[in-house]
């Protein structure tokens, strides 16, 4: 069915003369790639539930075109009576109960690990405000560093004025900053309605609550740059609030921390990892 | 069978006519029709701020409304459909077949029957008017969730005044159906005699009984806290906005089922009359439809999950959900074996049916991927998310109920709906259905969240596609009217009172038209 809708796509992308992505295309079929490992537990989760729901739907759905084929008044069949039959019954009620369990196990386990936000390397917070993001790196390299990112598209892009650009709604003036590798704590809350955080490629959705702190985590294991949007509905410009996520490697994520604090005139910016925890 | 008497064929109404009978009404069948013309005017409307939004999504850019705008249009676009059409269209469908289906003269309180419609007007005039009043309609969501609906302006107080006026009419409705089903039953029809359409309607109207006070409850919470000082959702004055979010799945989810589950009942009734065949697994199929209603009361939080939540919340939440799997894979492959050996024709109302099966079963799939709790964080909020709820409410409900308005629409009007006409406003609507709602899928995975007027560029090619499905499918509900036009003014074939030939129980042993006084005498059931 995927192969059908691929095909399809491409010849109305073809068709409509979109813009093509050189590098990096960005996903159109699936989850995007995933950077992180739970984002990659997430996706081929979604895979193997995909391959399963796909087998079930082919089994049941031959089986009623063939009878909606041959079981037909108009080629003579004549309609049985049966009306129960209660070993059938039992069959698929426990067979899709022991097909749920398999899918159960890898979810919980996933679900832990998503839960997890103990140990961070670096914990940051943000906050949901209408329309922006603001960031706080509490903990670890780089603490101290605090700054506003909004949207960076002009105006112009989205009124029609000038051509769109690669990045169209999905830039911003200052992107989130953070190491490879390295666990990010993300505290969430929000500064007058409910936000969400949430960026694909790290399987990371956390809901920013006014009054509330709630946290996520993730772990980059690739260099670049990620983008997300605010996911809940957050008033007029709820779609001009995206996310950008540069993820450095280590060297040049202390350059960029020792550039903020010579921005900020050296002040209460640490360069020095710290060890303590919140 | 004593069932109708000269008198009632000569159609003798002794009450008013014209206008003041309409108003006055205590007939079912009458009521039962204002409910559906109601629920198809509310669809008509939520369908043209359906084709708005595709349209401002045509294209990446803002070209045609203002982002305020767009908000309040798939806010009232939510709405609208929700308690406007879907809701009262079955309730319309409650009223015309419950009592012909049990041998039952009329429902229970007809005069509060009459009641229950009549709230219906006024509350969709309020709804619909606060597109013109200062600051617009509500731009919260269907959801109005909290503190984005304290922020709105006076439409979202008229909102809240609709969804209370609604919440009325349909409780009176619930009640009076159980009180029907529960007491009316001509002699000899057993409840487990019924036929099933009663069944889902029967369980359907104790869920509406049992969320619908929750639902008036979350709203006036909002309304208090926008105009008395009330914190309920205001964490600076010891509220908590996600307890709303609570609140409203605790009625949302099981408003999902009582969306769901009648039109799980009027497919029943086609699939075997057209397989000539009796509904493989009767009792299994309400047992069934109970388990699903009451796990539908233990599951609200999977709306939630990006809410951050414990573990453990999210893991019941996440098993309770897969669980009810298991009673709906049921009803599907209940509805195959019905088939399976039958001798089947496939005349409007079946195609309608069998398209309900193939097409609310993928619905049913993305929902169970959904119910996994890591899937469902990348989805949630997203084009995805969108995808699902069209297949189970449009392709779910809504062909459920063209399904039933084929089936009966030769009992209702007395004449044959046109083949031909059906069968194209079948096809058309399947296709466009697929074409709009199928790229929704690949949007939502790979990134594009809801409720947005704009996106990125990546999304152009398959919100284009929507977009021109979405007109397909609009224009093809205008073949219904056609249709239903066609057999109200009196022309196509005459039904008979059997009006196709596998039909089985009481609606189908009074004439067609049904004259407008029914079973005054029970008929005895066997």
């Amino acid at each position: 069915m995927e192969r059908v809708s691929r095909i399809t796509g491409a010849l109305l992308a073809v068709g409509l003369s979109c813009p093509a992505f050189a590098q990096d295309a960005p996903a159109r079929y699936n989850l995007q790639a995933p950077v992180t490992g739970v984002a990659e537990q997430i996706h081929d989760m979604h895979t193997l539930m995909l391959l399963i729901c796909l087998v079930i739907f082919i089994g049941v759905f031959s089986v009623m075109f063939w009878a909606v084929l041959r079981h037909r008044k108009s080629r003579g069949a004549v309609a049985a009576n049966f009306h129960e039959n209660t070993a059938v019954e039992i069959a698929w009620t426990v067979i899709p109960i022991l097909i749920l369990l398999g899918m159960a196990w890898p979810a919980t386990r996933t679900v832990i690990e998503m839960k997890d936000t103990s140990n961070p390397d670096i914990t940051v917070k943000a906050t949901g405000y209408q329309w922006k993001w603001g960031y706080d790196y509490l903990q670890g390299e780089g603490e101290g560093i605090r700054f506003l990112s909004s949207l960076s598209t002009p105006r112009e892009q989205i009124e029609g004025g000038a051509p769109k650009g690669e990045a169209y709604l999905l830039e911003v003036d200052r992107p989130l900053v953070v190491p490879v590798g390295k666990k990010v704590r993300v505290l969430l809350t929000a500064n007058d309605v409910i936000h969400s955080w949430w960026v694909p490629a790290f399987g990371v959705k956390q809901d920013a609550i006014p009054g509330f702190i709630r946290d996520t985590w993730f772990r980059a294991d690739k260099e670049g740059v990620y983008r997300g949007n605010c996911a809940e509905l957050c008033g007029r410009d709820h779609g001009f609030m995206p996310i950008e996520v540069h993820v450095l490697s280590a060297e040049k994520y202390t350059e960029w921390v020792q550039q903020q604090a010579a921005a900020a005139g050296a002040e209460q910016v640490s360069l020095a990892p710290q060890s303590p925890a919140l | 069978m004593a069932a109708v008497t000269h008198d009632q064929l000569q159609e003798h109404h002794h009450g008013p006519t014209g206008l003041m009978r309409w108003l006055t009404t205590t007939n079912h069948k009458d009521i039962g029709t204002m409910y559906m013309i109601f629920s198809f005017i509310m669809f008509l409307s939520g369908g043209v701020m359906a084709l708005t939004i595709r349209t401002e999504l045509f294209q990446p850019g803002l070209q045609v409304v203002e982002p305020e705008f767009f908000n309040q249009l798939t806010t009232m676009h939510g709405l609208v459909m929700v308690f406007g059409a879907i809701m009262p269209a079955f309730v319309g469908f409650a009223n015309w077949m419950i009592p012909l289906m049990i041998g039952a003269s009329d429902m229970a309180f007809a005069r509060m029957n009459n009641w229950s419609f009549w709230l219906l007007p006024p509350a969709a005039l309020l709804l619909l008017g606060s597109f013109f009043v200062p600051g617009g309609a509500s731009a919260a969501g269907w959801t109005l969730y909290a503190p984005l609906s304290v922020q709105m302006g006076m439409g979202m107080d008229m909102a809240i005044f609709a969804i209370h006026i609604m919440g009325v009419s349909s409780i009176m409705g619930a009640i009076n159906i159980v009180v029907t089903v529960l007491n009316m039953r001509a002699p000899g029809m057993t409840l487990m005699k019924m036929p099933l359409f009663c069944w889902t309607w029967l369980i359907t109207a104790y869920l509406l009984i049992a969320v619908m006070p929750v639902l008036a409850g979350a709203v006036t919470m909002i309304l208090t806290d926008r105009h008395f000082g009330t914190s309920f959702f205001n964490a600076a004055g010891g509220g908590d906005p996600v307890m709303y979010q609570h609140i409203f799945w605790f009625f949302g989810h099981p408003e999902v089922y009582i969306m769901i589950l009648p039109a799980f009942g009027i497919v029943s009734q086609i699939i075997p009359a057209f397989a000539r065949k009796p509904l493989f697994g009767y009792a299994s199929m309400v047992y069934a439809t109970a388990s699903i209603a009451i796990l539908s009361f233990v599951v609200w939080a999977h709306h939630m999950f990006a809410t951050g939540m414990p573990a453990a919340g999210q893991l019941f939440f996440m098993y309770a959900t897969m669980l009810i799997a298991v009673p709906t894979g049921v009803k599907v492959f209940n509805w195959v074996a019905t088939m399976w050996r039958g001798s089947m024709t496939f005349e409007t109302p079946m195609l309608w049916a069998t398209g309900f099966i193939f097409v609310f079963t993928i619905g049913g799939f993305t929902g169970l991927i959904c119910a996994i709790a890591p899937i469902d964080i990348q989805v949630q909020d997203t084009y995805y998310v969108v995808a699902h709820f069209h297949y189970v409410l449009v392709a779910g409900s809504l062909f459920a109920l063209f399904a039933g308005a084929y089936y009966w629409l030769p009992k209702w009007t007395g004449r044959m709906p046109s083949e031909s006409l059906g069968k194209l406003h079948f096809w058309c609507s399947m296709v466009f259905f697929n074409i709009t709602f199928f790229p929704m899928h690949f949007l939502g995975l790979a990134g594009m969240p809801r409720r947005i007027p704009d996106y990125a560029l990546q999304f152009a090619d398959f919100n284009a596609m929507a977009t021109i499905g979405a007109f397909g499918f609009g224009l093809s509900q205008l073949i219904f009217i056609a249709v239903v036009v066609k057999c109200a003014r009196g022309s196509g074939e005459r039904a008979a009172a059997r009006a196709w030939e596998g039909a089985e129980g009481l609606e189908w042993t009074v004439p067609s038209p049904a004259p407008h006084h029914t079973f005054e005498e029970a008929p005895v059931v066997k």
